[in-house]
């Protein structure tokens, strides 16, 4: 097949890279997405982008780029992969430069580099404090002109439903849901990326962009694609909590030198800025000398939780603690911080130049996902996987500035891989006769199902007690008894879905029976989440439990392979060795 | 101004379907800190009631980040074009009115179709043309000032309330409008991307290019970024005379 048709779900930086990969090597490129890719979740990336180009005379390597992410993930990841992303990491971002995004420079014109978590080194590009945004931006400017050339055909503001699978189980298309015209239609392709992103809205607020729900991998691991450690879940220490959504404060905040501290004593009412040093405790600093605010999250989030739980020394007896960046003189943060100062002073009301923010943890990112081998490819042949809808890169806890080089990255090797698979297959086999027009069928048996529903449940209430027990149970502090009631939770709201009742039957632009739709499959993802937490006894990473503190190398450094038995319409578990050839695992104390 | 224990209302324009008539719905809700438009619509959808208690439907609109950077969730507040997740309801006078951008075919309720924006970058090339993304080195030395110059200009989130709000940007005229002007004048100043620079001016001549542009001024008051459009306005202006002074000797 000369030039093959491969689908890529989803336009964030995974989805763009692919296909501009795929341009590149003559394929062409259904590009679906749920917005308008300029709209994507990536724009949210604030802090910057990691890339060993040791310009700041420090020494750094890609291969303490590799060592620093897997002790950073607690070495969980295989390592082979991430090895080879830190190595390509450098060259993503000439290219990135080469391709105009802005990023901030030396006074020799070079690329600025400043220090981010779970480091020593300055690794971390930038462009402001939007640097996701840029990115995006630079990535989605090259597909339009692919876009132009005929290449890229874009099919925004259309939602996967589910992959189309022949009597042999290999994918040959998708199907999807028109979220103007409410039509289901399926498309048929050599190979399909999923580019899905994460999955914040299983846990109700989040940093996370509002499409950010997980349906697509789920529908996906609902059709029996494999999904790893799920339970890996990365809860960002500063997030600024909001009505609708937790805004995410960045790490590079304190990467430029702000400071995390507690007033010493409980209930201290003064301004903060009246409170002397000798009355603030830093608590980070005098707990981890080494890295001091920089610490990685999973560790800056555990120390917080514990300052305001364990010594009840939140502001005002509120869970939160001040992020101080009024000792850095305002033309330097102003140069390398607006966007966020921006986003606090529009949505506090505050001026971080003059007062210490407010802060506190908040669920970030997903460092499971998809299950893929090192190609991206997922268990489904004919489908792979790219960008943070997919487990491989971070192990049990991402470093902050990993996401965007592992998206990527992640999309420049499954473009070419799916490239190179769908050149293999042979053109119209017999065994998707029928595969396209029965799934669609059952596609648009679901939708009607759920518009004639007749009960009582209010979808937006179920997603609240979802978000709400999952926040509770399953992010920074986990224990067996919980988990166990919340997947009893999640099992009953699974039922009362069943007699939701949609108040909106209109079959033209309809978000909330989208929505609706979403939560079925948020729900189902809820469970692995939640089980592979309650599996795991031990700590690692992001995922802690008091009754297993410790690491548990014999057992435990395993990944864990959820899929769906749709007998039983419930996850089922494996655990799978982890690829630890490279670098011998030690005990991660910062 | 809303105080604890009050309640908010909300006067929403709605509109079934591209072509059916509008009509208005009033909502009232419990005041709560730190309430913003989408959260106040995220509250209309878990309890769809109108202020006289009749049976309703959740709002239709568009909205992602809430951070006021993926450009979604541009609508009309109180008569102003802006971004609804920035809009915090302590700061609004009531009822809030909510209506759909003007200058934009309505899909539903409060989402319209901004795809002319894209469809106008595709027009000017928008983008740097790179060789490839083989390695190659890195890109072009830059200063820091000229990275000061690009970056404002870089942050543009695609809303649209620069056009919302500009005079000239009707079916008569159909003026590209300030946010893809701004990029020209972004990608004309990078060093890889001014290859392409006469292609953008030419593309920016002609029927709805950038002398219908009248200077009123409103793009710039009503950008959430502060991207400085005039600016680029004027100095866009600057090249494509001088092209089109060229284009008399060179055609």
């Amino acid at each position: 097949m000369a030039n093959p048709k491969i689908i890529v779900v989803g336009g964030g930086l995974a989805g763009l890279s692919a296909s501009i990969k795929i341009a590149e090597a003559g394929g062409n490129v259904d590009l679906f997405s749920v917005v308008p890719v300029k709209r994507s979740h990536s724009v949210c990336a604030q802090g910057g982008i990691n890339a060993a180009k040791n310009l700041k005379g420090e020494g750094d390597t890609t291969w303490q780029h590799f060592d620093d992410t897997i002790y950073g993930g607690d070495f969980l990841a295989n390592q082979p992969p991430v090895k080879d992303m830190c190595e390509a990491a450098p060259g993503i971002i000439d290219l990135l430069d080469r391709m105009g995004v802005p990023f901030n420079r030396t006074p020799e014109g070079l690329l600025d580099f400043r220090r981010f978590g779970g480091t020593l080194y300055h690794r971390t590009a930038f462009a402001g404090a939007t640097t996701g945004q840029q990115l995006l931006y630079a990535l989605d400017e090259q597909v339009r002109r692919y876009e132009s050339e005929g290449r890229v055909s874009k099919f925004e503001t259309w939602e996967f439903l589910s992959a189309v699978l022949d009597s042999q189980g290999v994918c040959r298309g998708i199907c999807a849901l028109d979220l103007r015209s409410m039509e289901v239609r399926t498309f048929p392709a050599d190979a399909v990326i999923m580019a899905t992103g994460g999955i914040g809205a299983i846990f109700g607020k989040s940093t996370n962009s509002v499409v950010c729900t997980g349906s697509a991998q789920s529908a996906l691991y609902q059709q029996g694609a494999h999904y790893a450690n799920g339970e890996f879940i990365q809860v960002h220490p500063t997030s600024i909590p909001g009505d609708d959504k937790l805004r995410l404060m960045s790490e590079s905040a304190r990467g430029e030198g702000g400071r995390v501290w507690v007033p010493k004593t409980a209930g201290d009412k003064r301004d903060p800025k009246s409170i002397p040093e000798s009355e603030r405790w830093y608590f980070l600093e005098e707990w981890y000398p080494k890295y001091g605010n920089l610490v990685p999250r999973d560790v800056a989030t555990r120390a917080i939780h514990k300052v305001v739980y364990e010594h009840g020394l939140g502001i005002d007896g509120q869970p939160m603690v001040y992020l101080d960046l009024t000792h850095i003189d305002r033309a330097t943060l102003d140069r390398k911080l607006e966007g966020i100062l921006e986003i606090y002073e529009k949505f506090v009301g505050d001026d971080p130049r003059d007062t210490p923010m407010k802060i506190f943890p908040g669920m970030h990112y997903t460092m499971g996902g998809l299950w893929v081998d090192f190609r991206q490819a997922t268990s489904i042949p004919g489908i792979y996987a790219c960008g943070e809808c997919e487990y491989s890169y971070h192990g049990a806890n991402r470093l902050g500035a990993n996401s965007l080089v592992s998206c990527i990255y992640g999309g420049f090797v499954a473009g070419p891989q799916a490239v190179a698979y769908a050149k293999n297959q042979a053109k119209s086999s017999t065994a998707a006769n029928g595969a396209f027009d029965s799934e669609r069928k059952r596609q648009q048996e679901i939708n009607a199902r759920l518009m004639s529903s007749e009960g009582s449940e209010n979808p937006f209430r179920i997603w609240r007690e979802l978000g709400e027990i999952m926040t509770k149970d399953v992010t920074v502090i986990r224990y067996n008894a919980a988990l166990a009631q919340t997947d009893e939770k999640i099992v009953e709201l699974l039922e009362r879905y069943q007699r939701i009742n949609l108040s909106d039957k209109e079959l033209w632009a309809n978000t909330s029976f989208v929505f609706t739709r979403q939560l079925y499959n948020m729900l189902q993802l809820a469970r692995v989440i939640a089980q592979g937490a309650a599996r795991r006894n031990e700590s690692r990473g992001a995922h802690y439990k008091p009754e297993f503190p410790e690491r548990d190398d014999v057992n435990f450094l395993k990944t864990t392979k959820a899929y769906f038995a749709p007998d039983a319409d419930e996850p089922r578990f494996e655990f799978e060795p982890v690829d630890t050839s490279l670098i011998k695992p030690r005990p991660r104390k910062y | 101004m809303a105080q604890n224990g009050k309640s908010v209302v909300l006067k929403i324009k709605r509109q079934a379907s591209p072509d059916s008539n509008p009509y208005w719905e009033e909502f009232s809700l419990r005041w709560k800190p730190g309430m913003n438009v989408i959260s106040a619509m995220m509250d209309i959808a878990a309890n769809p009631v109108t202020r006289d208690g009749k049976p309703s439907r959740p709002i239709t609109y568009d909205s992602n980040c809430l951070e006021e950077v993926c450009g979604s969730c541009a609508m009309r507040i109180n008569g102003r074009a802006r971004m609804a997740c920035s809009a915090l309801i302590d700061k609004l006078d009531q009822p809030v009115t909510l209506e759909p951008l003007s200058k934009f075919p309505v899909i539903r309720d409060l989402a319209v179709d901004r795809s002319v924006l894209f469809e106008n970058l595709k027009r000017v090339k928008a983008w740097v043309p790179i060789d490839g993304t083989y390695d190659l080195g890195s890109g072009p030395r830059q200063t820091t000032r000229q990275q000061e110059q690009a970056y404002p200009l870089s942050r543009c989130i695609s809303c649209c309330c620069c056009m919302e709000v500009c005079p000239q940007f009707n079916d008569k005229t159909n003026f590209v409008g300030a946010a893809t002007i701004a990029q020209v004048r972004l990608f004309n100043t990078h060093p890889t991307g001014g290859a392409l620079k006469e292609d953008r001016l030419h593309a920016l001549m002609g029927d709805g290019g950038i002398q219908e542009c009248g200077y009123a001024q409103n793009c710039v008051e009503a950008c959430p970024k502060d991207i400085p459009l005039t600016d680029a306005i004027s100095e866009v202006s600057g090249q494509v005379m001088k092209q089109a002074i060229k284009d008399i000797f060179t055609r």
